[in-house]
């Protein structure tokens, strides 16, 4: 596995709290799909989203903004689903609020270099232009099933 | 989306997409013969039928086996994914699927193996779809060519019946101003040759049946996506990029991003057209590629020394090998195939149709067999087989005229092969 394959399974592996920014409950929006997969996948799913404010979505009522989050709640990984352009004050807003958290994670599609510089400058791990759904699906195992390139390579036994 | 450029292509050729079985330990891939897949409970099948996650579900859509194949060409291709189908005929028809409607049409090169030309011309005009025919040595005319109603590019890297190199990076810079994809058929220079990707490929497809396979065993198709499209960026892809009813609206590319393409192949193409390559056939495939590159290098070498002697011998009228300094494309392959021009190529006989019968019926070794890319040599009269359908100008256009045999050159000693050919134009030529 590469290096960049490994920073990614690691950040997987060390996260069990997300919270989302930009979630729809809309069923067929590709937000929903990933947070529905995630969830299943046993990560607690923290939906934010101001539209959809006091709904429930797995479990979790939708807040309507990042500094509503209960203190308590250890954080692991902000995932975004907004334009580039508005990615700058949500990451800001999320490294004054949550203080446990270790990642900034931006969907495909989304980059903004400067919330990149100024989450990388307080030690965080950060991911621009990928999905979760899409890394954990290729780095364990699952988009192998439908013959796309997982980039893994190798020999050892992995009994079920 | 992998990065897997820190292996090698012999070694990749070898382990990508295959895992020691987790339930047996088998080494080899298994072949999973088997229709259907027994879902864990409801939620997973309905998330499964949903696309919500990836899983096998029946045959016709995805199968294990096959699923090793479709990782295995779609790396060696530099791609995010594969979709594996029938045959190369079929794969033409999974590329183009998803991009076209009634009335769009596809600029294509007159340099394509002669059943291509007949699909495109002919067959295609049955789903309303038509094909523009352009010598892609004109790239004025391929500009003009491509109107409004255009959905992608065509051409073949190593061209059927060889000789000709399409410039691929000229192309692609035409198409990329177009918002169009390049679809490029990579079967007779395979990945180990041509990397069409690297070139601006949008899609790439295969007949596996040929140097993939490597011994002429199973008919089958790959397509292979880039994931570097953006089909949202013009409203001529609504298969990709607006709501698909039968999913409850969602929308392919949406969704699923740079994967889009192929979930639409598996997800539509293959389950409502159904050309499915069965899992035998993935596993013929799968011990073929394993030996792919060194078969290419044999078949390269093999094929200049066989187009150096051919050259020099007063019985023969010309040779059409983009290997030989001679050939106007010789330059091209430094930079489209750099490893060699394939192991395809046309020669002239002197004495025209009747010399070239008289050849191939006097060849002991050489096939006469209207397939390529297999180990060993075959040749075929393309004017009066592969490429009998078209004109005669279609046929000079195609490098298939009357006067001109095409070989495959396979992997057998040079010495034998050359001399099979030398004893064989001598009967040609008395």
């Amino acid at each position: 596995m590469n290096t960049n394959d490994k920073r990614i399974k690691n950040i997987l592996d060390s996260t069990k709290v997300i919270a989302c920014v930009g979630v729809s409950p809309n069923r067929i929006r590709p937000s929903y799909f990933v947070l529905r997969y995630l969830y299943f996948k046993n990560f607690r799913v923290i939906p934010v989203n101001p539209t959809y404010a006091g709904g429930i979505l797995f479990g979790e009522r939708i807040l309507g903004s990042i500094s509503e989050i209960n203190s308590e709640v250890k954080v692991d990984m902000l995932d975004i689903f907004r334009k580039s352009e508005a990615v700058l004050p949500i990451v800001e807003d999320a490294l004054k609020h949550l203080k446990k958290l270790k990642t900034i994670w931006m969907q495909i599609g989304v980059s903004n270099e400067e919330a990149a510089g100024i989450a990388l400058k307080q030690g965080l791990e950060v991911v621009q232009n990928k999905c979760p759904k899409i890394e954990y699906q290729r780095l364990f195992g699952e988009l192998r099933m439908a013959g796309f390139n997982t980039g893994i390579i190798s020999s050892r036994l992995i009994l079920n | 989306m992998a990065d897997t450029e820190s292996y090698g292509f012999d070694t990749l050729q070898i382990h990508a997409g295959a895992r020691p079985d987790p339930t047996t330990g088998s080494r080899q891939t298994p072949i999973h013969q088997t229709t259907a897949y027994v879902f864990r409970d409801a939620e997973h099948a309905a998330a499964l039928f949903n696309l919500q996650e990836v899983g096998y579900i029946y045959s016709r859509l995805t199968n294990p086996t096959v699923a090793v194949l479709q990782e295995r060409i779609a790396t060696l291709e530099g791609g995010v994914g594969g979709v594996c189908c029938s045959s190369g005929h079929a794969a033409q028809i999974m590329a183009l699927f998803p991009l076209m409607s009634p009335g769009c049409n596809v600029v294509v090169s007159t340099r394509l193996y002669g059943g291509t030309v007949t699909q495109f011309s002919q067959t295609i005009k049955r789903f309303g779809w038509s094909a523009k025919f352009v010598d892609f040595d004109d790239l004025s005319a391929i500009t003009e060519a491509i109107d409004e109603n255009t959905r992608a590019v065509f051409c073949e890297s190593i061209a059927n019946p060889g000789g000709y190199i399409t410039d691929l990076d000229k192309i692609s810079k035409i198409s990329d101003k177009a918002l169009i994809p390049l679809i490029v058929d990579n079967t007779s220079a395979t990945p180990y040759l041509c990397r069409p990707i690297e070139h601006g490929a949008t899609l790439v497809v295969h007949s596996t049946t040929k140097y993939l396979t490597g011994n002429g065993t199973v008919t089958g198709g790959c397509v292979v996506d880039s994931g570097k499209f953006d089909w949202a960026s013009s409203n001529k892809f609504p298969s990709l990029s607006e709501p698909e009813p039968a999913y409850h609206g969602l929308k392919f590319f949406e969704t699923f991003g740079p994967l889009a393409f192929t979930f639409f192949g598996i997800a539509i193409s293959l389950r409502d057209l159904g050309m499915t390559m069965n899992p035998q056939a993935a596993h013929y495939t799968l011990c073929g590629i394993e030996t792919l590159s060194l078969r290419m290098d044999r078949h390269v070498d093999n094929a200049e020394k066989i187009a150096k002697w051919l050259e020099e011998d007063s019985r023969v009228e010309f040779v059409s090998y983009a290997g030989l300094k001679s050939s106007p494309y010789y330059e091209r392959v430094k930079h489209i195939c750099p490893r060699g021009a394939g192991g395809l190529f046309t020669f002239g006989v002197k004495g025209g149709y009747e010399a070239c019968i008289k050849l191939v019926d006097s060849l002991e070794i050489f096939s006469h067999v209207a397939n390529l890319g297999d180990a060993r040599s075959l040749i075929i009269h393309s004017a009066s087989t592969t490429h009998r359908q078209l004109t005669r100008e279609q046929q000079q256009a195609a490098g298939a005229a009357p006067d001109t045999v095409r070989v495959s050159i396979g992997i057998e000693s040079v010495e034998d092969l050359i001399g099979d050919l030398n004893q064989a134009l001598a009967k040609a030529t008395s």
